[in-house]
C-alpha cells in the first residue's frame, strides 16, 4: 500500500475502533480501567494477528470479542486463586455467538458511545480534567502527548487523569439506558466537551503542534456523535461551527504566529471544502426549525465564510444573529461579540455605548478591553484608548494576544 | 461498455485520517486517475454521509443521514467507459492500491446521459 504499509493502516484501524470497542468493553466489565485494559489487550493481539491472517471483516465486533475474553481468562486465573464466585463472569459460560450479535446491537452501541463520552462529562470534574479525560479515554492519545498538548509534564498529566478517573470510580457510572430526555441532556453536555477539546486546539498557534491537533480531534468526536444521532441540529451546528472556524486555521496567524484578524486574512488560504461541508451541514439543521445556540454561532461563522471580500460582510445580518443568540444563551461576552457588529453597522459612538455596560461582568476581561480600546481609538480618542490597550495587554492569554494590542499602541503612538 | 466503480469504506476510517494522510491518498489516487484519464468520465468524491439526507418515498419523510446505515458507506463513484469487465477490474486493482480499505463495487451502466449544462 505504499506510503501507507500494513503496520499503519491497523493502527488507524484500532484508532478508529476504539470509542465503539471501549464503550462496548466498559458496558460489559462497568469499569473504566479494566476496559480501557482489555481493550490495550485486545489491540495487542489485533497487531499480531491481523498482519498474520489479515483484518476481520468485522474489525470492531473482533476486538470486543477478543478484549472481553482475554480479561476474562485473566479474571479466571485470578479467581482461582481466592475462590469462583457465581456472580463473576465467567469465560466457558458465555454464549459467544449470541453474545456477539448482541454487543453489536444498534441502538446499544450507540448509548454505549455516548455513555463513554458522557463519562468524561462528569460534572465534579474540572473542566481541563473532563478535556483530558475525553482525550486519553475516547479519543486514545497517550499520555505523553496530552501533556504536550496541555503544556504540562507527563507526569502531571498522568495524576491529572487517574484523580479524574478516581472521582468517577467513586461517583459511579450511570449504566441504565437513558430516556429521551437524559439521552438529550447527555448529548449536550458531550458537545460541551467536543466543543473544549477543539477551542484547546484553536488557540495554539503552530499549526504542526499537538495541541493544534485537537481541533482535528474535535471535529472527529462531533462526526462520530453526529453519525450515531443524525438528527440532531444542535450537533449539526456545533460540528458546521467547528469545521467553519477550522477552515481558516491557515490564515488565522502569521509566520511569526501574530494573530490575523479575519478582515485582514488571506480568504483564498480558507479551506473551501470544509466550508462547503459546514454550509451544508448548517442548511440540514435549518431544515428541523430548532435554532439553538450552536447552529446560530454556526450561523454567524457561516457569514463570514459566505463574504468573498470582507467589505462583502452582511453586519446587520450578523448582528442580528449576536442579538439571536443573547436570547438562547445570555452572556456579557456574546454582547460583547454583539458590539463588534454594531459598530460595523451603527458605528463606533453606538458600539462603545454598549461596550461601556459591560465593564463590570467583562473587567478582567483581555477582549473587553481590546475592543474598547479599539473603539475610542477609532473615535480619536487616543489617551482612553491608550489606557484601555495597557490594561488588555496585562490580561493577555498568550504572546500573540499580547502582541496585537501592541500592535495597536504602536500605531497609537505614531499618531 | 460503461461501467460505475462504486466506492465503499468505513467512514470511521476515513474520517479519522489526518489532512496529510488524506492528501497521500488523493495524490496516489490522481496518479491512476491520470493514467486511465481517457476512459474515465464523472469522478465524484462524496461528503461524509452526516451532510447527507433521505427522502424515504414510502413514508415520505425527511430523515437525516444516509439511506443504509451500514458499516461501509458509499463515499464515491466513478464513470467509466472502457472495453469490458477485465478492463473495469484493471482499473479496481489500481485504484484499491491507492485507496486502503473497503471495496469497489463495479456495476454496469444500463442509461447514461452526460447532461447538457456543462459544455
Amino acid at each position: 500500500m505504499g506510503e501507507l504499509p500494513e503496520p499503519a493502516w491497523i493502527e488507524a484501524r484500532l484508532v478508529a475502533a476504539r470509542p465503539r470497542v471501549l464503550a462496548a468493553l466498559l458496558r460489559y466489565f462497568r469499569d473504566l480501567e479494566r476496559a480501557e485494559e482489555a481493550f490495550q489487550e485486545a489491540c495487542l493481539r489485533a497487531l499480531s494477528k491481523w498482519r498474520e491472517n489479515g483484518p476481520p471483516r468485522d474489525a470492531e465486533a473482533w476486538l470486543i470479542l477478543v478484549g472481553r475474553n482475554l480479561t476474562l481468562d485473566h479474571v479466571r486465573r485470578a479467581s482461582r486463586l481466592t475462590e469462583l464466585t457465581d456472580d463473576a463472569p465467567n469465560a466457558e459460560r458465555v454464549d459467544v455467538e449470541a453474545d456477539y450479535a448482541e454487543r453489536l446491537d444498534e441502538s446499544h452501541y450507540r448509548d454505549d458511545i455516548l455513555r463513554l463520552l458522557f463519562t468524561c462529562c462528569h460534572p465534579e470534574l474540572p473542566r481541563t480534567q473532563q478535556i483530558a479525560l475525553a482525550l486519553r479515554i475516547v479519543s486514545g492519545l497517550p499520555v505523553a502527548r496530552i501533556a504536550r498538548a496541555f503544556l504540562i509534564g507527563e507526569r502531571a498529566m498522568e495524576q491529572r487523569i487517574t484523580r479524574a478517573k478516581a472521582r468517577i470510580a467513586a461517583a459511579g457510572l450511570p449504566f441504565e439506558a437513558p430516556g429521551p430526555v437524559e439521552r438529550g441532556e447527555r448529548l449536550a453536555a458531550v458537545a460541551t466537551v467536543v466543543y473544549l477539546v477543539f477551542n484547546e486546539g484553536y488557540s495554539a498557534p503552530q499549526l504542526e503542534s499537538e495541541r493544534a491537533g485537537l481541533c482535528e480531534e474535535g471535529i472527529r468526536l462531533a462526526r462520530l456523535l453526529l453519525r450515531l444521532f443524525p438528527g440532531e441540529p444542535e450537533m449539526m451546528g456545533l460540528l458546521s461551527l467547528m469545521l467553519l472556524q477550522h477552515s481558516r486555521r491557515r490564515a488565522r496567524f502569521d509566520e511569526n504566529g501574530q494573530i490575523i484578524l479575519l478582515e485582514k486574512q488571506d480568504r483564498s488560504l480558507w479551506n473551501r471544502s470544509m466550508i462547503d461541508e459546514a454550509l451544508t451541514m448548517l442548511d440540514k439543521a435549518m431544515l428541523h426549525r430548532r435554532p439553538g445556540p450552536y447552529q446560530i454561532q454556526a450561523a454567524i461563522a457561516a457569514m463570514h465564510a459566505r463574504a468573498e471580500r470582507p467589505e462583502d460582510t452582511d453586519w446587520a445580518e450578523i448582528e442580528a444573529l449576536y442579538a439571536a443568540l443573547e436570547r438562547h444563551e445570555p452572556s456579557p461576552v456574546v454582547t460583547l461579540n454583539r458590539a463588534v457588529a454594531v459598530s460595523k453597522v451603527q458605528g463606533p459612538e453606538a458600539a462603545l455605548a454598549l461596550v461601556e455596560t459591560l465593564a463590570e461582568p467583562l473587567g478582567g476581561y483581555f477582549y473587553f478591553h481590546g475592543l474598547r480600546g479599539a473603539l475610542l481609538k477609532q473615535l480619536g480618542r487616543a489617551r482612553e484608548a491608550e489606557r484601555a490597550f495597557t490594561e488588555a495587554i496585562g490580561l493577555a492569554g498568550s504572546p500573540a494576544e499580547a502582541a496585537h494590542i501592541r500592535e495597536h499602541l504602536d500605531e497609537l503612538a505614531a499618531l | 461498455m460503461r461501467y460505475a466503480l462504486l466506492c465503499y469504506n468505513d467512514e470511521s476510517m476515513t474520517s479519522a485520517w489526518t489532512e496529510e494522510e488524506d492528501a497521500i491518498v488523493m495524490a496516489r489516487l490522481g496518479k491512476v486517475h491520470e493514467k486511465y484519464e481517457k476512459e474515465f468520465g464523472p469522478v465524484a468524491r462524496l461528503m461524509p454521509t452526516t451532510t447527507a439526507t433521505t427522502y424515504r418515498k414510502e413514508a415520505k419523510v425527511l430523515t437525516d443521514g444516509p439511506y443504509a446505515e451500514t458499516k461501509e458507506q458509499l463515499l464515491g463513484f466513478y464513470v467509466i467507459d472502457v472495453r469490458g469487465l477485465e478492463r473495469a477490474l484493471e482499473i479496481v486493482r489500481d485504484l484499491s492500491e491507492a485507496n486502503p480499505g473497503g471495496a469497489y463495487e463495479i456495476r454496469p451502466i444500463m442509461l447514461f446521459s452526460p447532461g447538457h449544462g456543462d459544455g
